[in-house]
C-alpha cells in the first residue's frame, strides 16, 4: 500500500514538474504520416537508437503540422515531403543543414470500375479533369499535409476548383483517408508507400488507376523527402546534436541501404537519394 | 512569441471567428446540434414509453434488466463507435444502406450512447414516485391511463435531467462520431461547409493541425451549449420547485 501511494505520487509529481535529471538522451523528430505508416521509421529509427542511445520520438501528423510544431519549438528534427514549404522553413531561419533523403511517387487509386475512365492515363492533369467533370467521389486528405499540397498543385496545374458534394475534405491522414476512400469507393490521391502498406487489409480493393514516375507515369507527381534540424539559434532547448547525427546516419551509407532495402511484399516504398 | 500572447491571440481570433457567423464554424455547430438532437429526440421517444413500461409492469428478470440498463448508461463511446462501423460497413449485416460516413451513422451511434442514459434516469425517476400518489390516483377512481399520466407528471423534473444528460453525453462525445462519421467537409463554392463534421472532431482535427483559433472558437460554442443546457434545466428546476411551494 505505501509502495502504491509512493507510485501515485510520483507520478503526479512528475506530472507538474519536469525530472531535474535528463538521465535520458531523447531527439523529438516531426514528420508526415507517410514516413510512419509506412513503417519506414521502424526500420531506421531502432539502428539509429541502438547506435546513439537516444530515444527517437516520433509525432507522425503531417507536412503543414509537422512544420508548425517544429516552428513552435517542440520539436529537434524534420523529416517532411513538400520541397516548396522545406526552403521557405530554412529561410524564414527555423532549420539548418535540409538534405534530400529520398523519394517515392504519388499515385492516383480508384474502384477498379472506374467511372470517371482515369485508368493508365499518363497525364495526371487530365485525369483529374475527368474526375472533375464526372463529378465522382473523391476524398481529398484536407489537413495541409504535403499529399494534400500536392493534390491542390495538380488541381491548379489542371485549372480546376474543385467544388461541391462529390468533394469530400475529411482532415486525417493517409490510412484513415485510404479506409474512407475504400470504403465508400471513391478516388484518392496517396503516396505510394502507404498505398502498398493498405492494400493487402481485409476487404481493400482499390486500385491504382494513374501511376507515378516510379512506374513510368507523370513526372509531375514526384514525391521527395527532406530532413531538416531545428536551428538551435532560435530554440536554444532543441537537441541539434541528435538532430544532425540523425541526419548524418540517414543520409549515410548505412541510413540509405535501409532505406533502399524496405519493401513491402517485394515492392520498394521509397529510393534513396541522398 | 511568449505563451500568454499566443493564447490571447488564439482566443481573440476565436471570438472574431465566432462574432462573424464564421460560415464554416456556423455549418459545424449545425451539424453537431442536428446529429446530437435528432439522437436524443429518438432516444427520448424509445427511452421514455420503454421507462414507464418498465416502472409499472413486474416480470421475471427485472432486476437484471435494470442492472443491464446502468451498465449501459457507461458504454465507452468509441467501442460504440466500432460496434456501429461493424454494423455498416460495405460487407457488415446493414453494409447495403451504405449509411457509413453519413449523418445518419453517427445519429445512430449517438442514439445507442443516450438511449440508455435517458432510460435509466427516467426509469428511476418514475420508479421514486411515492406509492401513496398512486394510490390516492386509484382511489379517486382512475383508470389506469390516468395513474400512469399522473406518475409521469410527477416525475417530468427527472425525466427531463434525464433527457438533458443524454444530450450531455451526445454532445461531449467524439470516439464514436469520429469513427463512424468520418469527420468530412465539402467544399461549396470556394467555402468549406461541414458534411459529418462536428464540434468535438472539429477541435480534434484542428488542434492537430495547429489551427488553434478554430479549435478555441470550437470550444467555446461546446461549452457554450452545455452551459445552455444546464441553464436550461436549473431555470426549471426553479420554477417547478417554486410551483410546488404554492400547492
Amino acid at each position: 500500500m505505501r509502495k502504491l501511494l509512493l507510485a501515485i505520487l510520483i507520478l503526479t509529481l512528475g506530472c507538474i514538474t519536469r525530472p531535474p535529471i535528463q538521465s535520458n538522451c531523447k531527439l523529438v523528430m516531426a514528420t508526415t504520416t507517410s514516413t510512419y505508416d509506412s513503417g519506414l521509421l521502424d526500420q531506421l529509427n531502432p539502428v539509429f537508437q541502438e547506435k546513439y542511445h537516444c530515444t527517437v520520438e516520433v509525432i507522425a501528423k503531417g507536412t503543414g503540422a509537422a512544420l508548425r510544431i517544429a516552428k513552435e519549438g517542440n520539436a529537434d528534427l524534420i523529416f517532411v515531403h513538400s520541397r516548396q514549404r522545406e526552403e521557405a522553413f530554412v529561410a524564414e531561419g527555423y532549420g539548418v543543414n535540409r538534405r534530400d533523403v529520398m523519394y517515392n511517387d504519388f499515385v492516383i487509386v480508384g474502384p477498379a470500375s472506374d467511372p470517371a475512365g482515369i485508368k493508365g492515363l499518363k497525364n495526371v492533369t487530365e485525369a483529374f479533369r475527368r474526375i472533375y467533370e464526372a463529378q465522382v467521389p473523391f476524398y481529398s486528405r484536407g489537413d495541409n499535409s504535403g499529399t494534400h499540397e500536392k493534390e491542390k498543385t495538380i488541381w491548379k496545374l489542371a485549372g480546376l476548383e474543385p467544388s461541391g458534394k462529390w468533394y469530400y475534405l475529411l482532415g486525417m491522414g493517409m490510412g484513415e483517408t485510404l479506409t474512407i476512400a475504400n470504403e465508400k469507393q471513391g478516388y484518392t490521391l496517396t503516396d505510394r508507400g502507404t498505398y502498398l502498406k493498405w492494400k493487402d487489409k481485409p476487404g481493400f480493393t482499390l486500385q491504382i488507376l494513374v501511376e507515378g514516375p516510379v512506374k513510368g507515369g507523370d513526372t509531375r507527381l514526384m514525391n521527395p523527402y527532406g530532413i531538416i534540424a531545428v536551428n538551435p539559434k532560435v530554440y536554444s532547448n532543441v537537441n541539434y546534436e541528435m538532430a544532425m547525427a540523425y541526419i548524418a546516419f540517414v543520409t549515410s551509407l548505412e541510413g540509405q541501404e535501409i532505406i533502399k532495402n524496405y519493401t513491402i511484399n517485394g515492392e520498394h516504398l521509397f529510393y534513396p537519394n541522398a | 512569441m511568449g505563451s500568454m500572447e499566443f493564447l490571447y491571440e488564439g482566443f481573440i481570433k476565436a471570438l472574431k471567428l465566432i462574432i462573424s457567423l464564421d460560415p464554416y464554424v456556423l455549418s459545424v455547430t449545425k451539424v453537431q446540434l442536428a446529429v446530437s438532437g435528432t439522437a436524443v429526440v429518438l432516444g427520448t421517444l424509445t427511452a421514455i414509453p420503454l421507462a414507464i413500461l418498465l416502472a409499472f409492469t413486474k416480470f421475471p428478470g427485472k432486476a437484471m434488466s435494470q442492472g443491464l440498463i446502468t451498465t449501459a448508461m457507461g458504454l465507452p463511446p468509441v467501442g460504440v463507435g466500432l460496434f456501429v462501423f461493424l454494423l455498416i460497413t460495405r460487407r457488415g449485416p446493414l453494409g447495403f444502406l451504405d449509411l457509413l460516413y453519413t449523418p445518419s451513422a453517427m445519429i445512430l451511434a449517438q442514439y445507442i450512447l443516450a438511449t440508455p442514459i435517458i432510460l435509466g434516469v427516467s426509469l428511476s425517476a418514475l420508479e421514486e414516485v411515492p406509492q401513496k400518489i398512486k394510490d390516492m390516483a386509484f382511489s379517486l377512481g382512475g383508470r389506469y391511463s390516468d395513474v400512469i399520466w399522473i406518475v409521469v407528471k410527477e416525475a417530468k423534473l427527472g425525466i427531463l435531467t434525464g433527457i438533458l444528460a443524454g444530450f450531455g453525453r451526445a454532445i461531449a462525445e467524439v470516439g464514436a462520431i469520429l469513427t463512424v462519421g468520418g469527420n468530412i467537409v465539402h467544399i461549396i463554392g470556394s467555402q468549406e461547409v461541414s458534411y459529418t463534421r462536428t464540434l468535438t472532431t472539429a477541435i480534434t482535427v484542428e488542434a492537430r493541425q495547429g489551427n488553434i483559433p478554430e479549435a478555441i472558437a470550437f470550444g467555446i460554442i461546446l461549452i457554450s451549449l452545455a452551459f445552455i443546457v444546464n441553464v436550461v434545466l436549473v431555470n426549471y428546476v426553479m420554477r417547478f420547485s417554486k410551483g410546488y411551494e404554492n400547492v
